[in-house]
């Protein structure tokens, strides 16, 4: 089976980007959580190839920033200094995909720092810092994904199959999550644990937290899958030959699920990345100094930060690549099985 | 402390029509006022120094929240505290700018040679807010109350000297003498914010055991009368309370104009402090105060028409402390562990020593901040200990002493790998702080770092106000916290609570029955001891030691110590804004607008 080109395109653009974050520690030049106090509030430093007497340069370099004669966030750059950038260089330590530990970056600098993207109130990179919590929000987004499509399938094949009062429990309980307001069930789920967790602690209570809240929606689809295909004809005629209640949903049914889910996964993705930047934007999610797309954007609840620093908006930014793919994965997801459906249909047809 | 709780009220507008109906029903003296605009020569009033204004106006300006109360005898935080103070007196008064006290509804004072007794002459003449004559029977009468103990009136403590509490005499119609059963540090000073109350109103309430519940801000503005320079006039639950002009007001400027120069003053409850920076950016509030430094410097780099100012290092002192509380057996064996940390002297004088403190200022406060290695800021300058050494940022010293005190590192001595204590254990704790205050938070997050230095693992907690009193206080269920307190007087005992083991306010350890370390013992004799010395040398020299002390044994580590930041409409003049609270009302009976009319009608 082909792929249709379409969904090839998204499906590459999203590979490549899940590596960029992946590949974090190799992209980002400094450590995330590493604080340069002289430099808060840094704007995004410019690469040049020319200096300023029009000269070309091959290697790129950057003038580093000083601050403005008694400003606390004011700079400006030193054209006396110009700093090479080097490429494949050594820097900080990381961890590559959690097990490979590694000291090689991308590109760096000797001596004065680089902010590509500027620096936060505690003058940490925010290049580095998006990579990084790129990782924590698409992670709990994926992972809070598998959760609530495992659950949901499992609900919704057991519902749709069974039926009686079986199927009638489980839906009433999926409406009662549907009709549920999720933040509020986010915020009182996240109330009753416990106050002070550690990072990853955390970071599994993100993953559970939203992965327990969204699985009424896949369910139902399923459970309407399930409902058709369950009296199909080659469903029938297996049963006729006395094959098992789980045989027949692991072989038969589940494989007839397959599309919605794939839909449902590159819907649910980004709308739990979501789930994760909201719960750690209020200060639900991700502790302080552990980067999240969450918790880069919290310093735009100031008003301060909102009018002066423009560079503070950019992780917001950084999300909509993201978003754009998995959604276009989930159009082009759905077309095909639309497509596959009608052919299904049209053979079957007996006219 | 610095947060207050949001409060709603039953919503109750009276309207100045209904107000004055009802005046004209109150039973006046039979002979009536006088004009009150015009001056008396009866009445001894109080000239002020200063630039001469013209009259009118109405001054808005925000509240973080509705006051609780506009009762002196229960109002506890600073909100309601700003609200009353424009609009009640006292006796004697500490100017805000010199920081000395000054003559105010008392004329003068004499304090005897032995310093138990003190004479005070009452000014002549005057009259509360509703034209009722001042008299030596509401100064009575006032410190009665204040000294009753079922009104709980938060003053109360220091009227009590030596345990009992001091006694009030009248002489004449003028003269009245306050007698001590010992000499006291704070002198004159105690007078300050002891508002003195109207008997005819409070005199039957008193005695029906309603008078802590009373005046409200719903309170109807007829039921109610002050001394200060405003009035109440209307309040609307959850937006405005409205004060007007006291015409009975006893202070006038240089040419003899009656003071206060505005007609109003309105307080608009504006919950958070961005909001209020945006009210007061398009115009809609003349003043703002309580800034913090990110907001102050937005607003100065889109300067219209208004002018900021740093008024220079306030009272408002941050720091971290550790649990240091003995919980016996409702203690859970992870604290107890922890505890063995946190009494360790030695470590906790590792912590300070790795706190990076210019970072703070420069970073939490941009600059417009002091560093702290003492409870008191560089704002008060009168009780400041110089001596204290401003030990810089040392991560060597800070792993010294943890080696000394049995620390120790499994690989070298830096931030990958943690520090662990003697029993093997790793060295992991959490930091409270309060979520709604973003620079206390930023402050953790720098400790955070510079702990992570020493190989300290450290969380940081943020945390709804009141539940981090309620785990600080009560359950004392923390590791460490890290809050500011800022004190409203620049005198020691204004934080007396703070420094006794049996203080209320004592955060690491509260309300101790017995002080349960030998320097704890010493820290509360040094304070009694200052409490019953008169003179300010003795008393500096008692309080130094304070200090030392608590530099020694670091119960509390100082971090840092915001400006005081404000700013007001170019229009608004007399504008000076002092260190101590209320920052920019405290002459705000000469604050006036220059271009007159303009500001009426908004």
């Amino acid at each position: 089976m082909t792929l249709p080109r379409k969904l090839t395109r998204w499906l590459v653009a999203l590979v490549a980007l899940h590596c960029a974050v992946a590949g974090a520690g190799f992209f980002a030049p400094y450590d995330p959580v590493e604080q340069d106090r002289d430099h808060p509030y840094l704007p995004p430093m410019r690469v040049h190839l020319m200096d300023a007497q029009h000269h070309f340069h091959s290697r790129p370099f950057f003038y580093p920033l000083r601050l403005r004669e008694g400003s606390f966030d004011q700079y400006e750059e030193d054209p006396a200094a110009a700093v090479p950038l080097h490429f494949f260089m050594r820097g900080a330590g990381y961890s590559l995909l959690g097990f490979l530990p590694s000291r090689l970056h991308l590109f760096g600098t000797d001596g004065a720092r680089i902010y590509l993207l500027g620096s936060d109130a505690y003058g940490r990179d925010q290049l580095s810092r998006i990579l990084f919590g790129g990782q924590v929000s698409l992670l709990a987004g994926l992972l809070g994904a598998g959760v609530t499509l495992f659950l949901g399938a499992l609900i919704g094949m057991a519902a749709g199959y069974y039926g009686g009062w079986r199927d009638d429990l489980l839906m009433r309980a999926a409406e009662l999550f549907l009709a549920l307001p999720w933040l509020y069930l986010l915020f009182a789920l996240r109330a009753f644990l416990p106050l002070s967790v550690s990072p990853l602690e955390a970071f599994l209570l993100v993953v559970l937290v939203i992965g327990m809240v969204g699985w009424a929606r896949p369910a139902r689809l399923v459970r309407g899958v399930v409902l058709s295909v369950k009296e199909r004809d080659f469903v029938r005629a297996a049963r006729g030959f006395g094959a098992a209640d789980m045989y027949l949903l692991r072989r038969h049914i589940l494989p007839e699920t397959a599309s919605v889910l794939l839909t449902q996964a590159a819907i649910l993705v980004p709308q739990f990345v979501l789930a994760e930047m909201t719960l750690s934007f209020l200060g639900l999610g991700m502790p302080e100094p552990t980067a999240s797309w969450g918790n880069l954007l919290a310093s735009l609840q100031q008003y301060s930060v909102l009018v002066s620093y423009w560079w503070m908006y950019l992780p917001a930014l950084a999300i909509v690549p993201f978003f754009l793919a998995y959604l276009g994965l989930a159009s082009a997801l759905q077309q095909r099985s639309g497509a596959y459906k009608i052919d299904e249909q049209s053979s079957w047809s007996p006219t | 402390m610095r947060e207050e709780r949001f409060f709603t009220r039953w919503h109750c507008c009276i309207t100045v029509g209904f107000f004055l109906a009802c005046a004209s029903f109150l039973p006046l003296p039979v002979n009536g006022f006088p004009h009150p605009q015009q001056t008396n020569p009866k009445e001894e009033l109080l000239a002020l120094p200063g630039e001469i204004g013209h009259s009118g106006g109405r001054l808005v300006i925000s509240l973080r929240a509705e006051p609780k109360t506009l009762n002196p005898l229960t109002a506890a935080d600073t909100i309601s505290r700003e609200v009353i103070g424009a609009m009640q007196a006292d006796l004697v008064h500490i100017n805000r700018a010199t920081q000395l006290t000054e003559p105010a509804l008392a004329k003068s004072w004499k304090i005897s040679p032995d310093g138990l007794q003190y004479t005070l002459t009452l000014r002549q003449g005057l009259r509360f807010s509703d034209g009722h004559p001042l008299g030596a029977d509401d100064v009575l009468f006032t410190f009665r109350v204040y000294l009753d103990e079922s009104i709980h009136a938060p003053q109360r403590d220091l009227l009590i000297v030596a345990g009992k509490p001091i006694t009030v005499r009248q002489v004449d119609a003028a003269t009245l003498i306050f007698q001590f059963a010992k000499p006291y540090g704070v002198e004159e000073r105690l007078f300050d914010g002891l508002a003195i109350l109207p008997r005819h109103l409070l005199e039957k309430p008193y005695q029906e055991g309603r008078l802590a519940q009373l005046w409200t801000p719903s309170t109807p503005p007829n039921e109610w009368a002050g001394l200060g320079p405003f009035r109440l006039k209307e309040y609307v639950a959850g937006q405005k309370l409205v004060l007007e002009r006291n015409p009975y007001y006893w202070k006038t400027d240089g040419n003899g104009n009656r003071l206060p120069y505005l007609d109003e003053l309105v307080f608009l409850f504006v919950p958070s402090a961005d909001a209020q920076v945006l009210r007061f950016q398009s115009g809609e509030t003349d003043i703002i105060t309580r800034l913090g430094a990110e907001n102050f410097s937005a607003l100065s780099r889109a300067q219209r028409g208004y002018t900021m100012a740093d008024a220079g290092p306030g009272l408002e002192y941050n720091f971290l402390f550790f649990n240091l509380n003995d919980l016996g057996e409702k203690s859970s064996a992870d604290l107890t562990r922890k505890q063995k940390w946190f009494r360790e002297v030695r470590f906790r004088q590792a912590v300070s020593a790795a706190v990076d403190r210019d970072a703070i200022v420069r970073l939490v406060y941009q600059g417009r901040g002091s560093a702290l290695w003492g409870p008191v800021t560089p704002g008060n300058r009168r009780w400041a200990n110089t001596s204290i050494p401003h030990s810089p940022r040392s991560l060597e010293r800070a792993r010294t002493l943890l080696k000394e005190a049995g620390f120790s590192w499994p690989t070298a001595p830096n931030a990958a790998s943690t520090l662990q204590d003697s029993d093997g254990k790793p060295v992991e704790f959490s930091i409270l702080t309060s979520s709604s205050n973003a620079d206390r938070t930023k402050m953790a997050t720098l400790l955070q770092e510079d702990l992570r230095q020493l190989g300290m693992r450290v969380q940081v907690v943020p945390l709804e106000f009141r539940s981090l009193l309620d785990r600080v206080t009560q359950t004392r269920e923390y590791d460490a916290c890290l809050l500011g307190l800022a004190s409203f007087d620049a005198d020691p005992n204004s934080d007396i609570n703070v420094w006794l083991s049996s203080g209320g306010t004592h955060l690491w350890n509260p309300s101790q029955s017995h002080p349960s370390t030998t320097w704890e013992a010493e820290i509360d004799r040094l304070m009694e001891q200052q409490l019953a010395t008169a003179g300010y040398d003795q008393r500096k020299k008692l309080y130094d030691r304070v200090q030392e002390i608590l530099a020694q044994n670091q119960p509390m580590i100082f971090l840092a110590s915001p400006d005081i930041l404000v700013g007001a409409k170019n229009s608004i003049a007399n504008f000076h804004p002092a260190v101590l609270e209320p920052y920019v009302l405290w002459n705000v009976e000469q604050l006036y607008f220059r271009n007159g009319a303009e500001n009426a009608n908004r």
